[in-house]
C-alpha cells in the first residue's frame, strides 16, 4: 500500500474556495520522512484550511494529495464538483494521518483511555489487550497516565491536548498534522503541549504544524512555510526565514509577532 | 368512598399492569427504532425524503392519538380487500396490533424530533475527530454521533416515556383490557367510578414514578460530563462520585 521510497506526504497545487472567497490559490508541500514543517501566517491566510485539505476534512477544489505514494481519489459529484472518490480508501489514508485539533475535540462521552483506544480498536480492529497496553504507554509518555479514567471535561486544556496527541499517536500514523494545537490554551498551559511536540520531533516523527508559536517553528522545524492570501509567500529553513525574510510581507508579519 | 371496595379492586386492576407495560414497552421500542430512521431521513440532503419524513411527523403530531387509533382499528375495514391482498388483514383485525401500531407511529413522530435535535447538537469537532481517525460513516454514527445525540436527547425522551404510559390508556377504547380497560369494566358492573379511577390513577402514578427514576438514573449514568450546554467547570467531585 505504502511505497517506502515515496515522500511521506505530498500536497500539490491545492486550491480551495468558500463561496466567492478564494482561500487557497495553489499551495504545494512535500514532507519527507522525519521532516517537521511549520506553517505560519496571519489569520485568514489559509493555513488551517490547507491542513484540513490534507486529510480531506475539506475537499480541495483541485490539486493532489499523495500520502506515502498513494494518491487520494477524487471524483466529481452530481454537480461536477470534486468529491471524495473512494470512502474506504480515504478512511485508510486518514488512519495513517494523525490529526491534532485546535479545540482538542476529544470524544466527551469516553474516558481518556477510551479516547486513545477508540481508533485502533474500531478503525484498525486491533486486539483490545494490545491496544490497551499501547494506549497506557502513550498516556504515560504524554504525562497523563494517572488521569486515564477521567472524562475530558475533568481535564485542563493542556491535559486534553496531550490526550489528543496520544490519541493521534495510538494509530501509529506516518504523518502527524497539528492545527494550531496551542492556540486555544491558557498561556501557562502552552509549554506542556509544546514539550510533548518537541519530543515527538526529536523522535523523528513526520510532522506538519500550523502554529503561531514562533519559538517552536524556529527551534523544532526543519522547514517553515509562510502563507499569505492563500499562497506560499516564502519557504525556507527556519534560520534563514526568521533571520533574513526575503519578502516584505513576511518581514512585517515577523516584526508583528516576534 | 368505600374503602373496602377500593381495596377489593386493587388486585383486579393490578392484573392490567402487565398489559399496560407490555403495550408501552412494545410501542416505545418499535417507535424508537422508527424514530431513528425518520430523524436520519429528515436530516439527509434529499429534499423528497426529508419532506416525506417531515410530513409523517407533522400528521402524527397534529392529530389526536384517539383519532389515529380509531382510524387504524375501524378505518382499516374500508381497505379490507387491499389489506387482504397484501396478506396483512389478519393483523388489522387484531385490536392489540392496531393499538401498538397507533402508539408506535405516534411516539415515533415525537421521538424523531427529539432525536433530530440531539443529532444536530453533536459538536462538529467531535465528528471531525472521528473522520480524521479514519472512521467510516457507519462507525462514526455508531461510536460518536448517536451516543452523543442520545445523551443530549434523554431528558426530553423521559417526558415522551411518561406521555406514552398515559396515552396507552386510549387503547381501552378498542377493547384492550389494560388498566383503564379493566377500570371501565369494573365501573360498568359496580357504578363506582371514583374508587376505580383512584386506584387506576394510582397505578399510573406508580408506573411513571419508576419510569422517571429509571430515566434519571440513565441520565446520571450517561451524563459523563458530555453535556456541551453545561459549563466546562462541571463539578469534578460530583461527577466522580456518580460513577
Amino acid at each position: 500500500m505504502t511505497d517506502p521510497a515515496a515522500p511521506a506526504l505530498v500536497a500539490e497545487d491545492i486550491h480551495k474556495h468558500f463561496g466567492s472567497l478564494e482561500v487557497l490559490k495553489g499551495i504545494s508541500l512535500t514532507a519527507k520522512r522525519e521532516d517537521v514543517i511549520s506553517i505560519i501566517g496571519a489569520s485568514g491566510s489559509g493555513k488551517s484550511t490547507f491542513l484540513r485539505c490534507i486529510n480531506f476534512l475539506e475537499t480541495p477544489d483541485s490539486g493532489r494529495i499523495v500520502v506515502g505514494g498513494e494518491e487520494i481519489r477524487i471524483k466529481p459529484d452530481r454537480l461536477g464538483r470534486p468529491a471524495i472518490g473512494d470512502h474506504r480508501q480515504l478512511s485508510r489514508i486518514r488512519a495513517r494521518l494523525g490529526m491534532v485539533f485546535q479545540g482538542f475535540n476529544l470524544w466527551s462521552h469516553m474516558t481518556v483511555l477510551e479516547n486513545v483506544m477508540e481508533g485502533p480498536r474500531v478503525v484498525l480492529r486491533e486486539p483490545e489487550a494490545e491496544v490497551r497496553d499501547r494506549a497506557e504507554a502513550l498516556l504515560d509518555k504524554v504525562g497523563i497516565a494517572e488521569k486515564r479514567h477521567a472524562y475530558p471535561v475533568e481535564l485542563s486544556g493542556g491535559q486534553q491536548q496531550r490526550v489528543a496527541i496520544a490519541r493521534a499517536l495510538a494509530m501509529e500514523p506516518q504523518v502527524l498534522l497539528f492545527d494550531e494545537p496551542t492556540s486555544a490554551l491558557d498561556p501557562e498551559l502552552v509549554g506542556e503541549v509544546l514539550k510533548v511536540m518537541r519530543d515527538l520531533a526529536a523522535e523523528g516523527r513526520t510532522m506538519v504544524v500550523v502554529t503561531h508559536e514562533m519559538g517552536f517553528a524556529r527551534e523544532v522545524s526543519r522547514r517553515v512555510m509562510f502563507l499569505a492570501d492563500g499562497r506560499v509567500e516564502e519557504e525556507n529553513s527556519p534560520d534563514e526565514l526568521f533571520a533574513h525574510p526575503r519578502s516584505e510581507r513576511c518581514r512585517r508579519f515577523l516584526a508583528n509577532v516576534l | 368512598m368505600d374503602l373496602g371496595f377500593l381495596i377489593e379492586i386493587i388486585p383486579r386492576l393490578a392484573a392490567g399492569v402487565p398489559t399496560t407495560l407490555l403495550l408501552v414497552a412494545q410501542s416505545l421500542a418499535l417507535g424508537f427504532a422508527l424514530a431513528v430512521v425518520v430523524a436520519l431521513v429528515r436530516l439527509q440532503p434529499n429534499p423528497l425524503g426529508a419532506g416525506a419524513a417531515y410530513g409523517f411527523v407533522y400528521v402524527f403530531r397534529a392529530t389526536p392519538l384517539l383519532v389515529q387509533i380509531f382510524l387504524i382499528y375501524y378505518g382499516s375495514g374500508q381497505f379490507r380487500p387491499v389489506l387482504e391482498d397484501l396478506g396483512v388483514w389478519v393483523l388489522f383485525r387484531d385490536a392489540w396490533f392496531c393499538a401498538v401500531l397507533a402508539l408506535t407511529l405516534n411516539t415515533a413522530a415525537y421521538t424523531s424530533e427529539i432525536i433530530r435535535a440531539g443529532l444536530q447538537s453533536v459538536p462538529l469537532g467531535q465528528i471531525e475527530a472521528g473522520r480524521a481517525v479514519g472512521m467510516s460513516r457507519l462507525q462514526l454514527f455508531r461510536r460518536v454521533t448517536f451516543p452523543l445525540a442520545v445523551r443530549q436527547a434523554l431528558p426530553a425522551y423521559g417526558n415522551e416515556v411518561i406521555l406514552m404510559v398515559k396515552a396507552s390508556s386510549l387503547a381501552s377504547t378498542i377493547t384492550i383490557l389494560e388498566i383503564t380497560g379493566i377500570a371501565k369494566t369494573i365501573i360498568a358492573a359496580s357504578f363506582r367510578p371514583v374508587e376505580v379511577f383512584v386506584v387506576a390513577g394510582a397505578f399510573y402514578l406508580a408506573i411513571n414514578f419508576v419510569a422517571t427514576r429509571a430515566v434519571r438514573f440513565a441520565e446520571h449514568r450517561l451524563a459523563t460530563a458530555s453535556a456541551p450546554t453545561r459549563a466546562p467547570a462541571a463539578p469534578t467531585r460530583q461527577l466522580a462520585a456518580t460513577r
